[in-house]
């Protein structure tokens, strides 16, 4: 993460819109952005899951990764270096979600990557944007052109009334599946779509040229159906949906076998895959896939209606003085009217059911550890 | 009945020697959607600016501190089953708690409704 505080925030290309509709605004990655409308959070929230929500998102780094070659899978087996998916079997117009590695086996970020015929488009986090690009040159630069589309914004489409709205815009996305990802022409403009997001509600995020990015949002916030929503309820959404939020839940720190997410490096980058290894940490993290690893991600429901917030420390019982872990985020999920959190425990302790102790205001409240999503998720395989 | 003021946004209704407190309509829109109040036990002596409650939305937690000095003489258990009275009624149904006030001079801090009016604007 990269501390923005002292430079003047940047604006994306929504910015008068944002105002325009009465959002609240703080700032974030260096962006002034919108953290919640009139309605609030948790009407946001609730609208999102039962119609749809019109997010701005262009504070996102959007690359295009091309092999000097121009074959893409050249510019596939570049990246492999420097992850641990399996970028090469992304099928043109698909879709992958992957993190960039250090040598520690720790994320410096997570980030999309879609193959789009014949090149890589690449989404990744705000705040590690520079250093993103900046490590794609450093390692990248003899075999790839790397292209930072800064003129781009980036807006997201959530909830079970995303597809009949951007429909309206673009009949060919109601045969998009979770994950398809490609250039499409959504009300005349040449936009980048995929059937993807950060909410767990099936829909979309969009690619569109800046210029053209305020009369997208406004055709799209046209229809009804569809409320702009901040990053307040973004966040709560994610959360709901066990989604990680890198900086937080995910870090240099942590690993993507410790952060629960070895359902996203795929056999062939595994031991004895066809391409094991060969991404920066492999030793530690092939290592911890073989012999698991001391400490664990999890989903945690507070007993109670505190919520139980990022930073607070976990014990394993009521009394003990040494903590075992920690919340990474922690809040209130509107949809399950209830507190939700994720954060790190000790692996032995990490068995969904198992009950610890987060210290709130100098009390121990117990929590269980669940499954997550917190909310099944509806996307469109 | 007198109804004072504070620059953290809190309310203070007075009758008698007992002060009913809660949080200004100006606070709960701040906030935003009210999920969650922790509530000082009743018997519990309060010192002025101490924290004393806590209101948390979707997003933040936020401590309430005590106005003045004093003992806690009963808490409202609605808002522990309806966090939302926050948002809805700041100013009425959801108050706080109240307090067997200790020093009635710490009173003279406060401000009055014209006062707390022109700090918020």
């Amino acid at each position: 993460m990269r501390a923005h505080e002292n430079s003047p925030l940047k604006q994306t290309p929504l910015h008068a819109l944002h105002l325009a509709r009465g959002a609240k605004m703080v700032p974030f990655a260096g962006y002034d952005m919108p953290v919640q409308y009139t309605a609030g959070v948790l009407k946001e929230h609730l609208h999102t899951r039962k119609d749809a929500g019109l997010f701005d998102v262009s504070h996102m780094g959007q690359l295009v990764l091309k092999a000097k070659s121009g074959k893409v899978g050249d510019a596939a087996l570049a990246l492999e270096k420097l992850v641990p998916q399996d970028i090469v079997g992304i099928a043109p117009g698909r879709q992958r979600y992957a993190q960039f590695t250090n040598n520690d086996g720790g994320l410096l970020d997570d980030l999309m990557v879609a193959n789009f015929g014949d090149h890589l488009f690449l989404v990744v986090n705000a705040a590690c944007k520079e250093e993103d690009e900046a490590h794609l040159r450093a390692n990248l630069s003899d075999a790839c052109e790397i292209v930072s589309l800064a003129d781009r914004a980036l807006i997201a489409l959530q909830g079970p009334k995303a597809e009949s709205a951007l429909a309206k815009l673009c009949a060919d996305v109601s045969s998009m599946k979770f994950m398809d990802a490609g250039p499409r022409r959504v009300a005349d403009i040449d936009c980048f779509v995929s059937r993807s997001g950060y909410t767990g509600e099936d829909g979309f995020e969009i690619s569109v040229p800046a210029d053209k990015a305020e009369a997208l949002v406004t055709a799209l916030l046209d229809n009804p159906d569809v409320l702009p929503i901040g990053l307040g309820a973004r966040d709560s959404l994610r959360l709901e949906a066990g989604l990680c939020l890198y900086g937080h839940d995910i870090d240099t720190t942590t690993t993507p076998v410790e952060g629960a997410l070895e359902w996203s490096v795929q056999k062939v980058r595994r031991n004895s895959g066809a391409r094991a290894g060969g991404f920066p940490g492999a030793d530690k993290i092939l290592a911890q896939f073989a012999d698991g690893a001391a400490r664990r991600r999890v989903g945690l429901r507070p007993d109670g209606r505190a919520p139980v917030r990022e930073g607070a420390p976990l014990f394993a019982d009521a009394t003990s003085a040494e903590p075992i872990g920690k919340v990474t985020s922690g809040g209130f999920g509107p949809s399950l009217n209830a507190p939700v959190a994720m954060g790190y425990l000790p692996t032995a302790l990490s068995a969904v059911g198992t009950t610890v102790f987060a210290e709130v205001r100098g009390q121990r409240l117990p929590l269980k550890v669940a499954a997550t999503p917190f909310v099944p998720n509806t996307y469109k395989r | 009945m007198t109804t004072l003021y504070t620059s953290d946004h809190e309310w203070l209704r007075i009758e008698g020697d007992v002060a009913t407190i809660g949080i200004t309509d100006y606070a709960q829109s701040q906030l935003g959607d009210v999920v969650f109040v922790e509530l000082p036990k009743v018997g519990r002596s309060l010192k002025k600016a101490e924290a004393a409650a806590v209101v948390e939305s979707v997003k933040a937690a936020s401590d309430v501190y005590a106005p003045i000095t004093g003992e806690v003489i009963e808490v409202n258990e609605d808002l522990a089953a309806e966090p939302a009275l926050v948002n809805s009624d700041a100013g009425g149904k959801a108050w706080f708690f109240k307090l067997r006030i200790a020093d009635k001079s710490e009173l003279g801090g406060l401000m009055d409704e014209a006062a707390y009016a022109a700090h918020t604007a």
